[in-house]
Formats: C-alpha cells, structure tokens, sequence
C-alpha cells in the first residue's frame, strides 16, 4: 500500500527545523562573548561560591588588568590564560552541540545502511517486509552526511583542537609535539578527502541497493538478477564499511581528543549505531502500522526487532566496558585522563548514560512478551535513543567544552533541527514508493514468519 | 483414573503430524504424550501445553550466581586478604569493581546455564541410569508417536487417527504394560 506523508508531520518536522534552527542561531550569538564578559561571568561565578576571599583576589586581578598594569607577572598570566581557555570553551559550545546531534542523526541512518546490507547478504528470510523502511531511513544518509561535514568543515578548531593555529609548527606557543607527529594523517586536507570517499562509497551503495530493490519489484516472476546483484553489492559494501567506519570513528570523534586512542573505538561508535538505528526501524515501523500500513508486518517482526534492540544494547555495553575496564586497570596517565575528564565533570550523563543504554533495556526487554508490546518497545527506544545521544555527547564534549557542559538552548535546538530534518526526508522518501518489497524472493517467507 | 488403554499413532514426517495433533485437539479428545526424535517447532502451542517456566528459574539462578560472584569476590579480595588491585589500594569493593565484574559476568552465566539445565532434566523426570519412558524406538530415528487415552472409543479414534494420516496405530493396554 502506498503511503504519503501526512501533511501535519510534515508541518511538525518543518516548525521542528525552524525552532532548532532559531534555538542553534541564539546560541552562536549567546556564546559570541569578549574576554571581559567571561572574567565578568568568573567572577560572578566566585561570589555565588561561599568563597569570598578568592572573588576579592579575582576582581582585583580584574581590575589590575582593565587598567592594562601586569606588574605582577606570572600571576595575571595564569589568569589571563584561565579566561582564554574558558573563553574559547564557551565559544566551542554551540558548534559542539551541532556536531553531536547532526552525527547522532546520521549515525542513526548509517547504522541502518548497515542492518539491511546485513539482511541482503544473510538472504535473511524474517525481514523483506521491513525492506523499505529500512531504504526510507537510509535516504537520509547522504544529505545528513553532507551536513555534518559542513559543520565539521565550519567549525574547525572549535570541534577538532588539533586544527588549531601553529599546533603543528615548532616554536608556536600552541605548538603540540604528539599532534606534530600524527599530521601526517591528522590535516584538514585529509580529513575531508576521506570524509569524502566514505560518505560517496555509503551513499553509492543505498542508491544501488535501493535502485535493484524497486528494479526487482517490477521484473519478471523468474528473473532474479535484481537480487542477486543486491545480494553481491551488499556483500561488497559490508566489507567497505566495516573499514571506513572504524576510520570514521578515529576522525570524527576520536580525534577530539588527538592525544587518547582506544583500539576497540571502531567497534564501540559500531554497535551505538546499529543499536540506535534497528530502534529507530523499530519506532518508524510501528508508527506505518498505526496509520493502516505494512499490513504483513507481524508481531513477530517487532518482536525479532526488540530482541536486536536488547542484544546490541548488551553488546554495546560489552564494548564500553572492555574499554573502561583496560584504561582504568593500566592507570596509564595519557590514557587514563579520558575517563578521569568524564567522572569528575561529566559524572552525570557518563554514569546516567550506562544506565540509560544498559540497566533499562537490561530489565525491560528481558521478557519475551514484552518484546511484542508495540508501545513498550516504543518507550524502551525512546530510553534508547536519549542514551546514546548521551554517548555521543559524552565522546565530543569533554574534549570541547570541559566543565562548561550543559544540556541547553543549543543542545536542545540542534536536537530538534536534526529530528526535523531526519523526520521530514525519512518520511518524504518512504512516500515515493511502495511499501512492501514485493518482488524480493524471501517476501513470502518474510509475510508468513511467526516466531 | 488413569486409563489403562492408551492408542499409539505412528506418523513419519514432522508436518503430518503437527495437523493431526491440531485435528485431534479440535475433536476434543486429550493427547497424552507425543514422542519426536527433534523438536517440532510449535507443538507445545498445538497441544495446548502450558508455557515454560524454565525461563524465570534461569533468572532466578542468575541473581543467585551475581551474590555468589558478590559474596566470594568480598570474601576472597577485600575480607580475608586485602589486595592492591592495580596499584589503587582502596580495599573497597565499590572502587575496584570494575575488576570484578568479568566474574560477577562469568559466574551468573555459569550458575544460570549450569541450573537450568540440571532444572530441565528434573522436571522432565530424567537422571543417571533412569529407564527410557520411549514407547517405541523409532522415534528416536525418524518417526513420530502421538500417545491418546482410549475411553471406551477405540473405533472412532482409530478411524479419525487414520484420517490424519497415521502409518501404524496400536491399540496398548497400560496395565498389561506395568506387569
């Protein structure tokens, strides 16, 4: 059945789009604060603290520095050096909050790229009715792709310390001998020539995939070329992918912090996204079927939907742990500092977050009867979803913004800009064409399955 | 009173038999046992058996295995000899948990997996040395037996058994059996 999208979601993803785009433009302009307005908030800050004797030595280095006197040396230095960096963190805020959640969006969709080339390369035979949902969210790829990067490319220095001036060049003051030596690989140039072949290699695949899929639909009862060239470039991208997205992971997000690595990191951006993406298969599929749709869509798919949901949840949580559980045994400083940043100024959203991603899934997706209650599945996801933005959060922030975190204005904006965004061009492309792949060898097999 | 007289019907592919257990049923008549040489996908729901509960023991047999884990962790490393767990000495099980918890991981897999199957073989009345209850040795090979209670009707079963497709129906009386 043919399915077009209403005209008051579409309504709610535009006014979503505008609010976040409002909500991103106050922010940039709330964050465009001069050296004096910082030491100003400082200040304030010390006189809410019971401390009064340090606001004193504070306003009088204040003061001391507005009539341009540095007699007193390495003292207004520090000083001086301590507002710069919470300048430049209050600075790096609303960029921070752009990347998070324009990559928490996409890696939604690339997550879901991943899931179906899987479902094309197993033959499965459970999921052909899921078919194009998942190619629906799966569109969203390359337009959600472009847009990060260019608010990579835009933010610079702002998200990717590493890109800041002189940081490479011996004799600046910023200059970082570690960053010095990986420039080889680390260097705006490369970043975005990679960038590029990975987000084209992605986006060359759904188009492909999705272009034999419809091509099936229409061919001849037994010319099954269509699939099993699917079946082929499916096997093709998995190998593909599982390269540029451990290599993604290192520049996209690990390199916020250009002096930690982690092995494992590839793996751990990994089953976020697959974990994020079958939810959001999960949440869109039950949506279709409120409205009358995807009438051969079962209990039984949601339920195997759910079961995917709670397994990479565990697995996810395997992987965090496999990390956390090395760097905190080794207590090698350069590594160990990651995770020290994050339970001394992130204590809340990097333990909220293992509860969020790990605790609730745990216990509420244990039963297998539960895993067939639409709407249990659909509050479960939404738990879901919020941790890994939470996760997501927790890569970027601390490397930009430090203690200055907060989830506010322009978190919450570019959260709702995205959400439209994906919303709207999820939603449209679902439309184009018909819901079930009917073509598809294993659809009979799919519309019969019954756990 | 138990019925001293049961019908065997012998059936020799996994289909068959699923329709027969469902015409049967649909009669009313009540399916004692059916003997199968591997599981039949759906059957337990064709005979209207009554849901596992093993699921909820394994549960249970988890959370004991996580305070087993808990418990001899407190014991081994905090209590009786107070270890320097990778050079953070806080001999606090709170701060070196995370050193604990691929055991407190292994040891409810292992009490869970390890009960539940000891669970299983109990409540399907299986030990050491125990008499096999199988009626027939076939059905440990490639035929399938459904076992029902003969309450004065033998004819009318017989005639509805074979109308299921049954290869061989036998006619046992239980009591003949036990002596």
């Amino acid at each position: 059945m043919e399915y077009k999208i209403s005209n008051r979601l579409r309504i709610g993803a535009i006014i979503l789009m505008i609010l976040g785009a409002l909500g991103v433009g106050y922010g940039f302009m709330d964050s465009h604060k001069s050296f004096e307005d910082i030491e100003t908030m400082l200040n304030e800050e010390s006189h809410h603290g019971e401390v009064s004797e340090v606001a004193t030595v504070e306003e009088a280095h204040g003061a001391s520095h507005a009539e341009g006197d540095h007699s007193d040396g390495s003292h207004v230095d520090e000083h001086k050096a301590h507002v710069e960096h919470v300048l430049h963190q209050v600075h790096n805020r609303p960029w921070s909050a752009l990347y998070v959640a324009g990559f928490f969006f996409f890696m939604i969709a690339l997550g879901v790229l991943a899931f179906y080339a899987i479902q094309h390369a197993a033959q499965a035979g459970w999921s052909p009715v899921l078919f194009r949902v998942m190619e629906g969210i799966t569109s969203y790829v390359l337009p959600g792709g472009i847009l990060l990067l260019l608010v990579a490319f835009f933010a610079d220095s702002h998200v990717f310390i590493w890109l800041t001036d002189g940081m490479t060049t011996e004799g600046s003051p910023n200059y970082d001998a570690l960053v010095a030596n990986k420039s080889g690989w680390l260097n705006k140039t490369g970043f975005f020539i990679r960038a590029i072949i990975f987000l084209a290699g992605w986006s060359a695949y759904q188009y492909f995939s999705r272009k034999f899929s419809l091509a099936q639909d229409n061919a001849d009862i037994n010319d099954k070329s269509n699939f099993k060239k699917n079946f082929r470039i499916s096997a093709g991208f998995l190998v593909f992918f599982i390269y540029t997205e451990s290599i993604m992971s290192w520049d996209w997000i690990m390199s916020v912090d250009p002096h930690w690595f982690s092995t494992l990191f590839g793996w751990y951006v990994l089953s976020g996204m697959l974990v994020c993406g079958i939810t959001v298969i999960a949440m869109v599929t039950v949506y279709l079927k409120s409205k009358g749709l995807l009438e051969h869509v079962n209990d039984s798919h949601i339920h195997d939907l759910a079961k995917f949901m709670f397994g990479f949840s565990i697995f996810w949580t395997y992987l965090w742990f496999s990390q956390f559980m090395l760097i905190w045994y080794s207590n090698i400083p350069e590594e160990v500092t990651y995770f020290i940043t994050r339970i001394n100024d992130f204590k809340l959203p990097f333990f909220g977050m293992v509860a969020m991603n790990f605790l609730f899934p745990l216990l509420l997706l244990m039963n297998s009867d539960f895993k067939r209650v639409n709407w249990f599945v659909i509050m479960t996801g939404i738990v879901i979803l919020c941790g890994h933005y939470l996760d997501i959060f927790n890569m970027i922030m601390p490397a930009t913004v430090g203690d200055r975190w907060f989830i506010g204005i322009p978190e919450i904006s570019s959260i709702l800009f995205f959400a439209g965004l994906f919303i709207f061009l999820v939603f449209t492309s679902l439309g184009k064409y018909p819901l079930l792949a009917k073509g598809n060898p294993f659809v009979k097999e799919s519309e019969n399955f019954h756990y | 009173m138990e019925a001293s007289k049961v019908i065997h019907a012998i059936y020799t592919d996994d289909d068959v038999l699923m329709s027969a257990v469902k015409t049967v049923k649909a009669e009313k008549h009540h399916i004692e046992e059916v003997y199968t040489p591997f599981p039949v996908h759906g059957l337990d729901k064709a005979m209207g058996l009554a849901p596992t509960r093993l699921a909820i023991t394994a549960f249970i047999y988890g959370c004991i295995g996580i305070s087993v884990a808990f418990a001899m962790m407190n014991f081994i490393m905090i209590k009786d000899w107070p270890q320097d767990i990778g050079g953070k000495p806080s001999f606090s099980y709170l701060e070196n948990m995370p050193a604990f918890v691929p055991i407190m991981f292994e040891l409810t897999v292992f009490f869970a997996a390890h009960l539940m199957v000891i669970t299983f073989y109990l409540r399907s009345r299986m030990w050491p040395f125990k008499d096999a209850e199988n009626p027939d040795p076939r059905t440990t090979d490639d035929h399938f037996l459904m076992e029902i209670a003969v309450h004065n009707n033998e004819e009318s079963l017989t005639n509805l058994l074979k109308s299921t497709g049954a290869v061989e129906i036998n006619i046992i009386d239980k009591d003949e059996d036990a002596h």
